[in-house]
């Protein structure tokens, strides 16, 4: 449990330094550093168990017939990962309160942060890797909000978004590739795939697709060639997001995946080509393009491009040692280069700028940063006795041992190489910054930091020294426990000395050394013979490609998706057709054996005017007004046909749903042409008639088909179930509110949205460019006098309170009886509308304030809180109860918890249609200009047109 | 006796309908089509009527009762659009 609250942790926590920005600054940061610390503490607590080499499970189901489970494990592997994100986390909390500027928003920077902090702590601690697929998109997702921290410098924007396109792009290919490989070993969990046979895997024919995928996530995220290029542009970050995001954690997130999938996908030949390849040619091209990076950031960007390459050549290599030596240099990789941007960060405060050119001689300006950038770019370098001396000395102890090609001299002779470009600028670093003569053109002038700035570095470099000189006491059974989990098994007997003796690794060693001596001594040659090099700007190359998907996608998708919905109908019921007509002529068909049902001379008359409506809807489609009127004869033919086929419940809600339609299609024809133009051409208007026909033909043969026979359906349960398990009669309003109750509230709450979205809509339209169309908008017609003709305001007052006795009458009624909360709903709403019509919105509107928004929002929680009633007795939600009880006068009455579901129904119903039909009312009194009326109805008739006002 | 004034009934209200088709089909004007529409609901009410008389049950006469409610509404909706355009000013 306590390792799933580790993950959970720095989410839950994440909300407070949002909170506590507005008790300042310091309880803001210390929030933020509270949690971590907590989440390190509780994964202090199962250090002795993992270095034992216990592995620590928790878990849950999620949706098992997806193979997603929340379950996490904690082995060697996960514990150092998570204690760097944890440690350095916390260093760069406490870093991050003391360089961020004061009018940075401080609270955004830590809630991004332990958002971050909670998505790699998830990867690393995922067992299932359909999980890990989630926290590894949040980590793209919340290092883009780091990276685009300072949302006003173009660059930080323009990085983040490369970063988030290049991690986000490689993590589509990694889910592709976790799929495969889950699929090969037929289970989504690690502790499975990590068991599983690995020679089974590599003979699988999905191997080779799923290496390649996974590496393509893999390689982006850690930042490998050729996809190295989006690390410098991310270093637009605060200093702190480069120290954390760039140092330890997300491009390490890659080199832990490698390290995680280990056991099963290294060993082949693929592997080692390209794993080893990749990481050697980023090594060399890293350290290559560091070496000539004047801002200080940029040369660390590379440089970390530069150890990435490193760590995924050793875990290329496939050899248990190799492994270990990848995993040690992880360690010592973090502490180091967490240090030296922590320390770029502190110079650029100081002196107010990272380019080198511009800085020099600061060494005793700033003594105490001089003195933690020597060791720690000392370290970088690799020289003894500290702890990137370890790691690169049995790196290039490995690297002797492994032929590339079997050429057993071209590896060395390549890595020799890029250990030289590496001392150089390591050196670089230090002699360019902190030697030389003392300038007096810093832009603003130098001094050490604040202790709060300094500390979190100095620990690190502690860490860097005392990891060199006593490698195995401190770091010994971590980098054991780590390689056991990494090999699974495998694992050497790994000890780490500072001393080796005299090994060709230490003369490569000293090569490299002496070379990147003589290079920054000589580096204005070395300028010059880079500059004279080419020199590809990858980040045009990446915007051209951008450029290219874009205008291509927009090509593929406005020629598929002109916006023309008769070319989406033609193609989608050209589709049905063909389906349709293909499983016709493929298989037997024939007319049902039921024996028809003779037709009443009555129906066939109603019939008749089904076909006159449908007649006169296609005749006069292109009049607007007469359209509606065919639609609504036919709307009045279906409800007649539900009567006639005893739905009475479906009669009562076709009849108000057209009542409420006719008056929203009128409304909103008010602000439309009144008649629909010709578009189409008549070839075109032919090809839709032979379409819509045939449509026509094949859905009347299939309803034949279907009604000529016998078939069972659902609703026999329904049937006799209603009464027993729902306590109502009706039974279509006990499917409503009962067995599907979850389907209905579904509905109420898309119907609440619905109503929502049309009420923004309409206030969108009250301001910019639509106001003044809408403003400058006259109606072309002569209007008749009668505003308020009195006959239909006497009529409409006198009806509501009959409609809302209809509307509680209806409603009680519904569970036994036709009826209900939707219907009852509509009635009362079509009451309210009447007063609308018959004296006006804004005359009505103030004598009846009714916040329908409310209505909807209320709805919604009632029907909620009827649902969650039943699970609070132990039931699953939305269970009905129902009792029968009785009182004196009233008699027998039934008391259901269904009722208390339909009365939320009820109100999200009339709060959804008074929402939108009142105010698209409102929009049209608003565009007409006209005042609101005083008086309920005319009091005399045409003294409008006598006065002649501004109205019409 | 009231099998015969049933059958009446629903033949009245059925050639009541045929002519309502022919005044909305034929026009020509706006107004005969929304009349016509209007007096089509009416009918559409007494047809509810017989059907549950007929049938010897009060189910369906709740129908009728919206029907004749609202169906005005529509006719109300329809005349305002005509003469005002807009229907709730």
């Amino acid at each position: 449990m306590s390792l799933a609250l580790i993950v959970i942790l720095p989410f839950l926590g994440a909300v407070l330094p949002a909170l506590m920005i507005r008790s300042g600054r310091a309880a803001c940061a210390l929030s933020a550093a509270w949690v971590t610390i907590l989440a390190l503490g509780l994964l202090l607590t199962h250090v002795p168990a993992v270095l034992r080499g216990e592995v620590i499970q928790v878990g849950w189901e999620w949706i098992p017939a997806l193979g997603l489970n929340v379950n996490f494990f904690l082995d060697g592997l996960g514990l150092l990962f998570a204690g760097l994100i944890l440690g350095i986390g916390l260093l760069v909390m406490i870093y991050a309160r003391f360089y961020l500027a004061k009018d940075d928003p401080m609270g955004n920077f830590y809630t991004y942060l332990l958002l971050f902090q909670g998505a790699m702590v998830g990867i690393v601690l995922s067992d299932n890797i359909l999980l890990l697929l989630i926290f590894w998109e949040l980590t793209s997702l919340t290092s883009f909000l780091l990276i685009g921290y300072w949302r006003h410098l173009p660059e930080g924007r323009q990085g983040a978004r490369m970063a988030l396109i290049v991690t986000g792009s490689g993590g589509l290919a990694l889910i592709a590739g976790m799929l495969l490989l889950g699929n090969i070993v037929g289970s989504y969990d690690l502790t499975d795939i990590l068991q599983h046979d690995p020679y089974e895997i590599h003979n699988s024919p999905l191997y080779v697709p799923a290496l390649l995928l996974i590496l393509i996530g893999c390689f982006t995220k850690s930042a490998q060639f050729p996809f190295h290029f989006w690390l410098p542009h991310a270093m637009a970050a605060p200093t702190p997001v480069s120290a954390y995001l760039h140092s330890a954690t997300m491009v390490k997130a890659g080199v832990f995946l490698l390290a995680r999938l280990w056991p099963v996908l290294s060993g082949p030949d693929i592997w080692f080509y390209l794993v080893a390849t990749t990481g050697l040619v980023t090594m060399v091209v890293g350290a290559y393009i560091a070496l000539f990076k004047d801002d200080l950031k940029g040369l660390l960007a590379f440089s970390t491009v530069s150890h990435l390459g490193m760590m995924t050549m050793l875990l290329g290599f496939a050899t248990p040692m190799a492994a270990a030596v990848a995993v040690f240099h992880i360690i010592n990789h973090a502490t180091f280069k967490a240090a030296l941007f922590m320390n770029a960060g502190i110079i650029d405060h100081e002196t107010g700028t990272r380019d080198t050119k511009k800085l020099g001689g600061l060494l005793l300006l700033m003594p105490i940063t001089a003195t933690l950038a020597v060791i720690a770019g000392a370290s970088m370098a690799g020289l003894p006795p500290l702890n990137g001396f370890l790691s690169k000395e049995m790196m290039l102890a490995e690297v002797n041992q492994t032929a590339w090609f079997g050429q057993g001299w071209l590896l060395p002779l390549v890595v020799t190489a890029g250990a030289l470009l590496s001392v150089a600028y390591s050196f670089r670093y230090v002699v360019h910054v902190f030697f030389g003569p003392q300038r007096d053109d810093y832009p603003s002038k130098p001094h050490d930091p604040p202790a709060g700035l300094w500390l979190p570095p100095a620990f690190l470099v502690g860490l860097v020294v005392l990891i060199g000189l006593f490698p195995d006491a401190i770091a010994g059974d971590l980098v054991r426990a780590t390689t056991a989990a990494v090999t699974q098994g495998g694992a050497p007997d790994v000890h780490l000395y500072l001393w080796h003796g005299f090994t060709p690794a230490l003369l490569m060693s000293v090569i490299a050394v002496a070379g990147g001596a003589l290079a920054i001594w000589r580096y204005e040659r070395v300028r010059a013979w880079w500059y004279a090099g080419p020199h590809p700007e990858a980040k045009a190359m990446f915007d051209r490609v951008v450029a290219a998907a874009i205008a291509s996608s927009k090509r593929l998708v406005l020629g598929l998706h002109n916006g023309s919905l008769q070319r989406y109908l033609a193609l989608m019921i050209s589709a049905a057709l063909v389906l349709g007509f293909a499983g016709f002529f493929t298989a037997t068909h024939g007319s049902g054996a039921r024996p028809l049902l003779s037709a009443s001379p009555v129906a066939a008359i109603i019939w008749l005017v089904l076909l006159a409506g449908c007649g006169m809807v296609i005749r006069y489609q292109r009049d607007r007004l007469l359209a509606v009127i065919g639609v609504g004869v036919v709307g009045l033919i279906v409800a007649a046909m539900f009567v006639y086929f005893s739905a009475p419940d479906l009669a009562m809600t076709q009849i108000s749903v057209e009542v409420v339609t006719t008056i929203l299609i009128l409304l909103a024809l008010y602000f439309l042409p009144k008649e629909t133009p010709v578009e189409s051409s008549p070839m075109r208007r032919r090809r839709d008639a032979v379409l819509a026909g045939l449509t026509g033909l094949g859905t009347g043969g299939l309803a034949w088909a279907v009604m000529t026979r016998d078939f069972t359906s659902l609703s026999s349960f329904y049937l006799e179930n209603a009464h027993d398990l729902g306590g109502g009669d009706n039974v279509v309003n006990v499917i409503l509110v009962d067995f599907r109750g979850f389907d209905t509230f579904g509905e109420i709450i898309v119907l609440g949205i619905a109503g929502l979205t049309i009420f923004a809509l309409l206030h969108a339209m009250t301001r910019g460019e639509l106001y003044r169309r809408l403003g400058a908008w006259q109606l072309d017609m002569t209007k008749s006098a009668d505003r308020h003709p009195m006959l239909m305001v006497v009529i409409t007052r006198v009806m509501l309170p009959l409609v809302l006795l209809v509307g509680v009458y209806i409603f009680l009624r519904g569970h036994n009886m036709p009826g209900g909360g939707f219907i009852a709903g509509l009635v009362v709403a079509i009451g309210l509308i009447m007063q609308y019509m018959a004296s006006g919105y804004g005359w009505a509107a103030q004598r009846m304030t009714i916040n329908y928004h409310a209505f909807i929002g209320g709805g919604v929680l009632i029907a909620a809180v009827t649902g969650i009633g039943a699970m609070i007795i132990g039931y699953p939600f939305l269970t009905g109860a129902f009792d029968y009880f009785s009182l004196p006068v009233i008699g027998k009455f039934e008391v259901a918890s269904a009722l208390g579901f339909d009365i939320g129904v009820f109100l999200t119903v009339v709060g959804g249609v008074m929402l939108a039909l009142a105010h698209l009312s409102d929009l049209g009194r608003w565009v007409s200009h006209a005042p609101v009326n005083e008086q309920p109805m005319d009091t005399l008739p045409g003294a409008e047109r006598r006065h002649g006002e501004g109205s019409e | 006796m009231i099998g015969f004034a049933l059958v009446f009934g629903f033949f009245a209200a059925s050639l009541a309908l045929v002519f309502n088709i022919w005044r909305l089909v034929a026009g020509p004007t706006l107004m005969d089509r929304v009349l016509a529409f209007d007096t089509m609901v009416i009918n559409f009410i007494a047809l509810i009527m017989f059907w549950g008389m007929q049938q010897e049950t009060t189910l369906y006469f709740e129908s009728a009762l919206l029907l004749s409610m609202f169906g005005f509404i529509s006719t109300v909706a329809f005349c305002r659009f005509r003469l005002r355009g807009d229907i709730i000013e």
